[in-house]
């Protein structure tokens, strides 16, 4: 059996996405299988594993960005909060307005960056015209990008650097106000510098949101996620708290991955 | 830019000679092509040259025509062909943008390939066709069916006032639109699918759904090929000759409503060219093609230039 968490830690916190016994195919190769895991809200969860171990699959199943793929399939459920997110009921525009996500190649659209944060907020409806400034502002100052591009917020999105591209995206996600926030490795472009902005960005807006990011950064997972998931194969191996994950992992298989002994 | 096939490296003589020859055998063919246009250009100027000391700029906006007195101004052909293209417009770009925003968005992706192709054999069917077809179809069918709708609601309007008399602007406008749609659909086909994956999915993922997707993502990164393809449709409506002339009416006048017939300059030229026996008719029509000629490379100069810089783009990412 996958490692499970102890129902101690499952009574103190309450579930923000509970993925179970779930199980993805694109057409017929099979990517992820029979995962079980909660990700617990308003902490920091981290998803790592080697190349091709499904991580990006389970993220993008969460906020059914997976729907796009031709010849896809799924068994088992993802619930966020206690709604399937299978659920015909379910809206997924709402699902995915809720859910922000932001992509390992930063996607600006070619739009002026303050645009490109405006974009959720006035596509959903979230504020007037005249609120939308305050948003802006609120949000570049949440993913650190702010005081960079205070004075030109007309220029394009897609001029500024890699990272900032980045943080870009990451406030256009946050001007939306998810409740979870997900990340595809947001600093597999970045330089140290921008990475720890981020870092710090993630561990400040983890009171306010719930956080998972996928990473090949095994400091990075260490130094800010509560919990960490280790993936192998499109097989849960096993998830705890990150200092276990990290310090004394149950499994061999984890062991290996972490100390870099692998294959 | 840098050259992408730099030859420095390659010093064996065989492979220089070789290359020598091959590079120039295709200049060479290459150079045929400005060469032509070139050729052409100066023809049909000097044909003109006769009416343009005659006549000087007096050609272009004066709208008598009268080969028996020798005085010539083209005003309602030039007029002719910009209305009835424009009229084409109108009609064809949200059709095609229509079409292309299916077949790469929301079609099933079974029936993508034959429903493109069907679009695409519309631009294989023959010229005379459509003007056939426009003749015995199309215009009953608009004198019956559209044209009293027409004046009874845009009636108060110039463009629809006056009698329907089958041949017309409007006659020439909707055949025109049916021939350009394959060109502007499938080139909006080629630019919309370039548009990366990631874009949509940022659309998608702040909650966008598929339309507002294309709408407020899809469409803005590729307004200037758009813009391309459309330019690229005009610049074939302006030249098309033989279904306009069985259609809009070859009336040398200058009517404002679309119900009357009226003109093309490719029109003109097909339809007197074995008649002129002066040299200044002659000129006169040359002088036509020379301004169609000028306005067509134009257009399709600056459609390429658009659609060039939005795959040049696509490229770099
Ligand atoms: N669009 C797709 N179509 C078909 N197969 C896919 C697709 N995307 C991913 N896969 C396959 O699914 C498996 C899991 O891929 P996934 O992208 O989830 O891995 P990952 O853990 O995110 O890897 P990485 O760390 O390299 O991003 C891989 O074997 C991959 O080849
Ligand atoms: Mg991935």
């Amino acid at each position: 059996m996958n490692s499970q968490e102890t129902p101690a830690i499952l009574d103190t916190e309450s579930v923000a996405v509970s993925v179970d016994q779930y199980s993805f195919w694109y057409g017929d190769n099979l990517a992820l299988s029979d995962v079980d895991l909660n990700i617990p809200s308003k902490q920091v969860t981290a998803f790592i594993g080697p190349s091709g171990c499904g991580k990006s699959t389970l993220l993008r199943s969460v906020n059914r960005m997976n729907d796009l793929i031709p010849g896809n399939r799924y068994a088992g459920d993802i619930a966020v909060g206690t709604q399937s997110v299978f659920s015909p009921k379910l809206d997924t525009t709402d699902l995915r307005r809720r859910i922000g996500m932001v992509f390992q190649q930063p996607n600006p659209f070619p739009k002026t960056i303050f645009d490109n944060v405006a974009y959720g907020p006035r596509l959903n409806g979230l504020c007037s015209p005249s609120e939308m400034v305050g948003r802006v502002e609120r949000a570049l100052r949440q993913a650190a990008l702010w005081d960079e591009v205070k004075d030109r917020l007309d220029t394009f999105g897609t001029e500024l650097s890699g990272g900032q591209q980045q943080r870009l995206c990451i406030a256009r996600a946050l001007a939306n106000e998810p409740e979870i926030l997900l990340l595809d490795e947001p600093c597999s472009a970045l330089d140290p510098i921008a990475t720890q902005r981020i870092e710090e960005l993630l561990v400040q807006l983890k009171s306010t949101y719930t956080i998972v990011i996928v990473t090949h950064n095994l400091q990075q997972a260490a130094r800010i996620a509560d919990k960490t998931a280790f993936f192998y194969l499109g097989k849960l191996i096993e998830y705890d708290s990150s200092e276990v994950i990290f310090t004394s992992p149950l499994r061999e298989d984890t062991e290996a991955y972490i100390t870099g002994r692998f294959g | 830019m840098t050259d992408p096939t730099p030859d420095a490296p390659r010093t064996t003589s065989r492979s220089v000679g070789g290359d020598l020859v091959f590079r120039a055998t295709v200049t060479a063919a290459a150079a045929i092509v400005p060469l032509l246009m070139a050729a052409l250009f100066i023809q049909l100027a000097l044909g003109a040259w006769p009416t343009i000391k005659e006549f000087g700029l007096r050609f272009l906006y004066t709208s008598t025509w009268d080969p028996v007195a020798e005085i010539y101004g083209a005003a309602p052909m030039i007029l002719g062909t910009l209305v009835s293209s424009i009229v084409a417009l109108l009609i064809a770009i949200p059709l095609s943008l229509g079409v292309a925003i299916f077949l790469t968005e929301f079609a099933p992706q079974r029936l993508r390939g034959p429903i493109a192709t069907m679009v695409e054999l519309l631009a294989a069917i023959p010229s005379v066709v459509y003007g056939l077809w426009g003749i015995f179809v199309l215009i009953p069918v608009l004198r019956t069916l559209v044209v009293p709708v027409l004046s009874a609601v845009l009636g108060w309007t110039p463009f629809f006032s006056g009698n329907f008399q089958g041949n017309s602007m409007l006659a020439a406008g909707i055949i025109l639109s049916i021939m350009i749609l394959p060109y502007i659909s499938s080139v909006a086909r080629e630019v919309i699918r370039a548009v990366p994956d990631s874009q949509r999915e940022a659309a998608l993922a702040l909650g966008a759904t598929r339309w507002e997707a294309v709408w407020s993502a899809v469409l803005p990164y590729c307004s200037g090929g758009i813009l391309g393809a459309i330019v690229l449709g005009l610049g074939r409506a302006l030249g098309e000759t033989m279904a306009v002339t069985m259609v809009i009416g070859n009336r040398h006048d200058i009517g404002v409503s679309l119900l009357e017939p009226g003109y093309s300059m490719a029109a003109a030229i097909a339809n007197e060219f074995a008649e002129a026996a002066s040299t200044l008719h002659l000129s006169a029509l040359a002088e036509i093609g020379l301004v169609l000629f000028v306005i067509t490379v134009l257009v399709n100069s600056f459609a390429r230039l658009l659609v060039w810089r939005v795959t040049r783009k696509f490229g770099a990412t």
